[in-house]
């Protein structure tokens, strides 16, 4: 298709340009799995501070492939992600290298980051369920009622497949065993209103549009649907219920970090990773994207702690990923999308 | 960690036993029913207006094209707030009935198999239009004539002569549609649609087992490649070269009274709800958030999805031409799998195309870097893998069977004798492809490259994992918002994508009027 000398030309070009860009000033790569927009901000505020250009790759799929293939070529300091079964995935594949420092040990509790440092959480969200607040209001409920008989034809998800949900039934499973998991997630499938679709927001629409009372959730789409002119009708449709309080707690998720094997620019990337562990940054992801900070100390936006207090789940998250798979395969078993 | 560990031998059986059926009924389903749907709307149409004279019918030809330059999944998005319970629709129906609840009226729920089936139908039809009104437009209105004049009423002729003579162009076309619909993963899942593409992300990308995933795209082409092969064999002994002469154009019906009422309004209907009423949907959400939406980055965005059209439309239309004419100059089975293999990416969805282009060229580039440490250069990084030429290779596996099918097509209307004959007179074999064959499939050659630059305008998932930093095309900009279901802050940016898919396609029309 191309001739040798164009080939070896190009080849040279882009050598050129890729050695040219080495020498600029300092940066930081991260493949994203969290959108642009969502985390510019926050790496504006670090560029200021430090002088450190940030560079985003953003993706929904793919992008664990993308390092690993990559291997010590890989332009990748860090990777960012939500849910925990990717961050142990990516260190259960040997993507990822150790971090010691002592402003992110002192920032991030343990319960947050790998014992061996691999990966550090940097915000958590709690799988919510809400309901209805004409039909049903604020209401003290477990997961586990989404499968008793009364809640039939009451209850709306997005796809069991999608990674917040593969990790709530991983929780299950690991509270419970995969029997008694099977037989509630049957029962949760046996009582939706409609075929799994849609994301989180389009849940609580459902619940809006009279579809059904219950939705599955996280905590964070209620903060930015209250702030969307459009959507703000949708958020107050529904109350915002914290799960299992007075059983295992409500299932947390996080979304964070890991500092890749061949990270090329090892120094700035871990100045970034403290930077987001810190005051300025974790006070922005609490205002901004609605989430809780891991910092001790930072408090939570105003919306969110009118909440209120919550009891998590304290299940270790190391435990709940290692079910990933179980989930993944028992989602199938019950055929729970289709 | 075993969790993560690659689990290759259970995860194959694990599908078998518990959805791969379902998956495959499904996929079967929705194949069938855009095959038979777009058949549905693009026969009619393309004979209509290669075979009828009635008003519009000028504006029509191109119009009913325009669809290719919407993407399926803004489609879907726009149709689902069109139509579900919140939208427009459903609330004009309860206000103007009195209707209160849910429970109070039966309306179709778009998000299901058949919702899937008809936006993917509305939005890939035209491939099937522009192919058979090419091929109805190259048969001699002679032929026609002919039937007429023995007896044969229009429809009777046109079942056995016009039909007959189309078959091959209705092939392609069909086969392309296939392909993009085995390929598409972004509709299907907006409408909670499960196919084997959805088994093929869960082994690889959930279940980590790369070679199930393989297995089951392996699956999905063999029986495409059976399907396509079985469909050309079938025909293996029709060649039908046209010679030119009088053709439709000249010989036109006029149509009147009913007849004319009936195309008219069915032809504008397609038209409208394949490509008007998501564009003014989209227009309305464009200007309502216009100050929101527009920044100085789009134009740099449009820019790059703009070159990187032109450059991957270019090299797929050459791409096809050396192996269509490579088939043609020394026919059999090698250049009949180089066709094959060539169109094959088109049927695998983006993602997983742009996964199994970085493992060679990763491993090109790993061995690069590592001869240049021997002959002790510096390393220079991921200079394929990397950077631009990576992207424009994914996008090449995907869309080449475009152009490949475009050219074969025209390709397979100039008769053989024409290069015998030019041969015989002293031409070289460069000399009859110049000076022969390329005059009579100009056409053809640049409605590949308007459907490669189409097609690449939309491309999303190739695109978004095969990108360097910083690279944003108007589809990956756009994705950002969708994904988040922002469809009003994305408006802007797809009429972008719409705008630019239309410009070639203004340009190449206006040069084949010039030529009619």
């Amino acid at each position: 298709m191309f001739s040798k000398k164009t080939l070896t030309r190009g080849a040279t070009l882009v050598a050129l340009t890729a050695t040219s860009f080495a020498t600029l000033a300092e940066e930081v790569n991260i493949y994203s799995f969290r959108q642009a927009f969502l985390i510019e901000p926050i790496m504006e505020k670090f560029t200021a501070e430090t002088g450190i250009k940030v560079n985003i790759l953003f993706a929904k799929k793919g992008l664990i492939e993308r390092v690993k293939r990559e291997g010590e070529l890989s332009p990748a300091d860090l990777v960012l992600t939500t849910d925990i079964s990717r961050l142990v995935k990516l260190t259960s594949q040997d993507l990822t290298q150790s971090v010691n420092s002592d402003i992110l040990n002192k920032n991030i509790p343990t319960q947050y980051r790998d014992p061996e440092n691999q990966w550090f959480a940097l915000t958590t969200r709690v799988r919510n369920i809400y309901s209805s607040s004409e039909r049903v209001g604020p209401v003290e409920i477990t997961y586990q009622d989404l499968a008793k008989p009364e809640f039939k034809g009451k209850i709306c998800t997005r796809s069991g497949k999608h990674p917040y949900n593969v990790s709530l039934v991983a929780s299950v499973i690991a509270h419970e065993g995969e029997a008694d998991a099977k037989v509630w997630l049957e029962g949760v499938k046996a009582n939706l209103a409609r075929k799994p679709q849609g994301n989180d927001r389009g849940q609580v629409k459902a619940v809006k549009d009279g579809l059904c009372d219950y939705a599955l959730g996280n905590n964070y789409y209620l903060g930015k649907m209250v702030n969307n002119p459009k959507q703000v009708s949708w958020a107050e449709a529904v109350s915002i219920n914290f799960p299992n309080q007075k059983t295992t707690g409500s299932h947390v998720n996080v979304s964070g970090v890991v500092l890749t094997k061949y990270a090329p620019n090892k120094a700035s990337a871990v100045k970034l990773m403290e930077f987001l562990s810190g005051d300025v940054a974790q006070q922005m992801y609490a205002e901004v994207n609605y989430e809780y900070p891991v910092k001790v100390g930072v408090k939570p936006s105003k919306l969110v702690a009118s909440w209120g207090e919550f009891k998590a789940d304290t299940l270790p998250l190391a435990d709940i990923a290692k079910q990933h798979k179980a989930a993944v395969k028992l989602l199938d078993e019950v055929k729970f999308d289709l | 960690m075993s969790a993560f560990s690659v689990d290759e031998s259970g995860s194959f059986q694990h599908l078998i036993d518990t959805v791969l059926l379902d998956y495959t009924l499904t996929t079967l389903q929705v194949i069938a029913g855009v095959l038979v749907l777009s058949l549905c709307f693009a026969l009619p149409s393309a004979w209509f207006i290669a075979c009828c004279e009635f008003p519009s019918r000028k504006v029509l030809q191109w119009a009913l094209m325009l669809p290719l330059a919407l993407p399926p999944y803004i489609v879907a998005i726009v149709y689902t707030d069109l139509l579900d319970f919140s939208g427009p629709i459903q609330g004009f129906l309860r206000d103007f009935m009195g209707w209160q609840s849910v429970g109070d009226y039966y309306f179709p729920d778009i998000r299901t198999t058949s919702g899937a089936i008809v936006i993917l139908a509305l939005t890939l039809y035209p491939y099937l239009y522009l192919l058979l009104r090419g091929a109805f437009l190259g048969q001699s209105g002679g032929l026609f004539q002919a039937a007429r004049s023995l007896g044969l009423s229009p429809f009777q002729a046109f079942k056995r002569v016009s039909f007959p003579l189309s078959r091959s162009a209705m092939a392609v076309g069909l086969s392309l549609i296939a392909m993009e619909t085995l390929g598409d993963f972004a509709t299907v899942n907006y409408f909670a649609v499960n196919t084997l593409t959805t088994a093929v992300y869960d082994t690889w990308l959930e279940l980590g087992s790369l070679t199930t995933a393989a297995k089951i795209s392996s699956l999905m082409l063999l029986a495409l490649v059976i399907l396509i092969t079985l469909e050309s064999y079938s025909r293996r002994k029709q060649k039908i070269y046209q010679r030119s002469g009088a053709t439709h154009t000249d010989l036109r019906f006029v149509l009147s009274g009913w007849h004319k009422w009936t195309v008219l309004s069915g032809l504008w209907l397609l038209l409208s709800l394949a490509f008007l009423l998501p564009l003014c949907v989209l227009i309305y959400y464009a200007i309502g958030y216009f100050s929101e939406s527009l920044n100085e980055q789009l134009w740099q965005y449009t820019l790059n999805s703009f070159w990187l059209a032109i450059i991957v439309a270019g090299l797929a239309l050459l791409v096809a031409l050396v192996v269509n004419f490579y088939q043609r100059l020394s026919p059999g089975l090698a250049a009949k799998m180089c066709i094959r293999l060539s169109s094959l990416g088109y049927a695998v969805p983006g993602t997983v195309v742009a996964i199994g282009v970085l493992i060679p060229f990763t491993s090109l580039d790993l061995w690069f870097n590592q001869q240049l440490i021997e002959y002790s250069f510096s390393r220079v990084g991921l200079i394929f893998s990397g950077s631009l030429f990576i992207l424009i290779f994914g996008y090449l596996m995907r869309f080449s069977a475009i152009a490949v099918g475009s050219i074969d097509s025209s390709l397979a209307q100039v008769s053989p004798t024409l290069d015998m004959a030019s041969r015989s007179l002293g031409q070289s074999v460069g000399q009859t492809i110049r000076r022969v064959n390329f005059p009579l499939i100009k056409k053809g050659m640049l409605t590949a490259f308007i459907l490669v630059f189409i097609e690449a305008m939309k491309e999303l998932p190739t695109a978004l994992l095969l990108r360097p930093f910083n690279f944003e095309t108007l589809a990956t900009y756009v994705y950002q918002f969708v994904s988040d279901e922002m469809i009003e802050y994305a408006a802007l940016p797809a009429l972008l994508i719409v705008l630019m898919g239309l410009i070639p396609f203004i340009v190449v029309n206006r040069l084949l009027e010039k030529d009619c």
